[in-house]
């Protein structure tokens, strides 16, 4: 990677954010990812209101896809039960906001909601990596979870499920849960519409640099390693059982994230975000995209849940079928999902017309710089 | 203890601390069963600063169960290891690595997913703050590997993945390095390199190595002394001349024609 004095500035502040763990390390790659954070932000200004308000629950999604892509990805933990944290932060918001009206209770409701996905993680996590629970058992486990949380949720209807003024309504879910707002009393910033599209676009371009920056440092390299070899990582002197639960609590804290916007959005949760096809969504995404790219589930998260939705306000009933049957495409032709195969494509492609010098400082750094 | 022949050299037991001034590392009474069978019996075994020993013994010996136990991987019955004057038996495996305990595996343990230098950074970012770059490259050099830098290391050929597995296991800077079974599958020319890496280490950089082998003239070409392994205990211990010279050895372990 050559870096000319014109763009110094520029590329040192890119640095954090690459390396050999992310796809994407180009100038060519930050300027496309410029130009499609400036159409997502362009969208409700073409599109109007709904698109808005569609787009926002899809940006939501997109954090729980980066969530698992996150986990399952860097650190090999397939959890089927991410949805569990985007659900219970969603029912924690509703339960805080609807009991503290004005914006103290959505701040409030925000701080709580990821305090509380966030500690559910942990506890989980802790359970299971100390308890030497591995692989397909986690995600066993964490699948059962959140079909748990789907059974027990539906059956909150009845007046007495409920805290405070806020009731849990079984599978009519939780309604009436106030929008995303800043402030104390009625002082600060309450989200509108089209602000909350924002919001939320802004919340997933943050975690993506976030998450871009976390997977090239020092821990990311041994998150790296433990999903390669836990032994061999653990042979050299790294708390792979640590490096396990700290990974899946920050999974679980971005999820409830993505709970919290969705929930704020709908004004709505229910316990359908528990459910199975809610629980399968996430990995198909990160499959579908290439789990080993943020950005890669991020465009499928966008993508399938757009066609996902063009199909079902069409009437039609295939929208499962569809994403059962890209799930088992992607799978049998490109395992390792479409944005790393379409990085190898390029890199191929790129080659021979951009012979990278053996000995400069960045490919000392780390190989492979460029895409 | 429970040793098979009065002949075992032992080594004189430390003191409360298990510190002694030139030795790294100590076994006492160590002992490690599976359900019925005892893989260990009470072995103890003593090892001083910067000496090669190799671990030899008929399949079944005990010798990877014994570095396992050495590593933390496995939890001992009973007993205790003293490492650098601390009693470790209970410490986990991180642990003992970040102390100066490093370890090569008996089938090449590398990721196989990383390129060379991206396998080095891994145990490198446990030393070093920074100067990956350069680190990366002496210690490519020093196991002539500095060609084949972003190769994938599923591409390498046998003896570089095995050279590579020992220069990660080097990058740690440790006191003490165990290899389980070092030049299994590798040619006479690649085996001759690796013995001379090996007593290279051990002379050089000082640090105590522990080697299981089931090569004779490999471990008669790099070994200090000699522990020979039977049924979980240790059956003999001496120079390789003597080791050889035994005839009990030779039928349990070597054969009549050596």
């Amino acid at each position: 990677m050559s870096v000319d004095s014109s763009d110094g500035h520029l590329a040192q502040l890119r640095r954090p954010f690459e390396g050999p763990n992310t796809l994407g390390n180009s100038s060519a790659f930050w300027a496309g990812l410029a130009v499609a954070v400036a159409l997502l932000a362009a969208m409700p200004v073409v599109f109007g209101y709904y698109a808005a308000e569609v787009g926002a629950v899809f940006l939501a999604y997109a954090l729980l896809g980066m969530s698992l892509a996150f986990i399952w990805g860097y650190c090999g933990i397939l959890s089927f039960g991410q949805v569990a944290f985007f659900g219970v932060a969603g029912y924690a918001f509703g339960i805080v906001a609807i009991n503290v009206s004005t914006l103290t209770g959505a701040t409030l409701g925000l701080l709580a909601a990821v305090a509380v996905s966030t500690a559910f993680a942990a506890v989980l996590g802790y359970f299971m990596f100390y308890g030497g629970v591995r692989d397909v058992y986690v995600t066993i486990l964490t699948l059962v979870v959140a079909l748990v949380l789907f059974t027990f949720m539906g059956q909150t209807a009845g007046g007495e499920w409920a805290i405070g003024d806020a009731r849990l309504g079984g599978f009519n879910g939780m309604s009436g849960v106030p929008d995303l707002g800043i402030g104390v009393g009625s002082v600060g910033l309450e989200v509108g519409l089209v602000g909350h599209y924002y919001v939320t676009l802004g919340t997933v371009v943050a975690t993506y640099l976030g998450l871009r920056a976390l997977v090239n440092s020092q821990f990311g390299y041994a998150m790296v390693a433990t999903r390669e070899d836990e032994t061999r990582t653990e042979m050299f002197g790294y708390d792979t059982t640590f490096i396990k639960f700290a990974v899946f609590t920050i999974g679980g804290a971005i999820a409830g994230l993505g709970g919290v916007l969705f929930t704020t959005q709908n004004n709505y949760i229910d316990p359908s975000v528990f459910g199975i096809t809610a629980a399968a969504l996430p990995v198909v995404w990160a499959s579908v995209g290439g789990r080993t790219s943020l950005l890669g589930t991020v465009g499928a998260a966008l993508a399938i849940q757009f066609v996902d939705y063009q199909l079902a306000i069409s009437g039609s009933e295939w929208a499962l079928v569809f994403i059962g049957s890209l799930l088992v495409f992607v799978v049998l032709v490109m395992p390792e999902g479409v944005a790393p195969r379409l990085h190898d494509h390029v890199a191929e492609y790129r080659e021979p017309n951009d012979p990278e010098p053996a000995e400069t400082p960045a490919a000392t750094d780390y190989p492979g710089g460029d895409d | 203890m429970a040793v098979s022949d009065p002949t075992i050299k032992t080594k004189p037991a430390v003191d409360e601390t298990g510190r002694k001034s030139s030795r790294v590392l100590q076994t006492r009474d160590l002992r490690k069963e599976f359900g019925g069978l005892t893989a260990t019996d009470d072995v103890d075994f003593a090892l001083e600063e910067g000496e090669l020993r190799c671990l030899i013994g008929p399949n079944g010996a005990g010798k990877s169960t014994f570095l396992n136990l050495l590593t933390g991987q496995l939890e001992p019955t009973a007993g205790s290891i003293y490492y650098d004057g601390h009693d470790i038996t209970a410490m986990p495996s991180h642990e003992r690595v970040e102390r100066g305990i490093s370890m090569k595996f008996q089938v090449p343990s590398i990721y196989e997913g990383l390129t060379v230098a991206q396998n080095l950074r891994v145990p490198l970012q446990q030393v070093v703050d920074d100067d990956f770059a350069v680190r990366t490259r002496e210690i490519l050099e020093r196991f002539d590997l500095l060609a084949e830098r972003e190769t994938t290391a599923s591409d390498l050929s046998h003896g570089q993945q095995q050279r590579l597995e020992i220069g990660m296991a080097m990058a740690l800077e440790p006191k003490l390095l165990l290899l389980d079974e070092p030049v299994a599958g590798l040619s006479v020319e690649e085996t001759a390199e690796i013995a001379d890496l090996l007593c290279e280490i051990a002379a050089d950089d000082g640090v105590a190595l522990i080697v299981i082998e089931h090569d004779i003239d490999f471990v008669e070409s790099i070994a200090d002394r000699v522990t020979v392994l039977d049924q979980g205990t240790i059956f003999r211990e001496g120079s390789i001349e003597e080791i050889k010279a035994d005839p009990e050895v030779k039928r349990i372990y070597l054969g009549e024609d050596h």
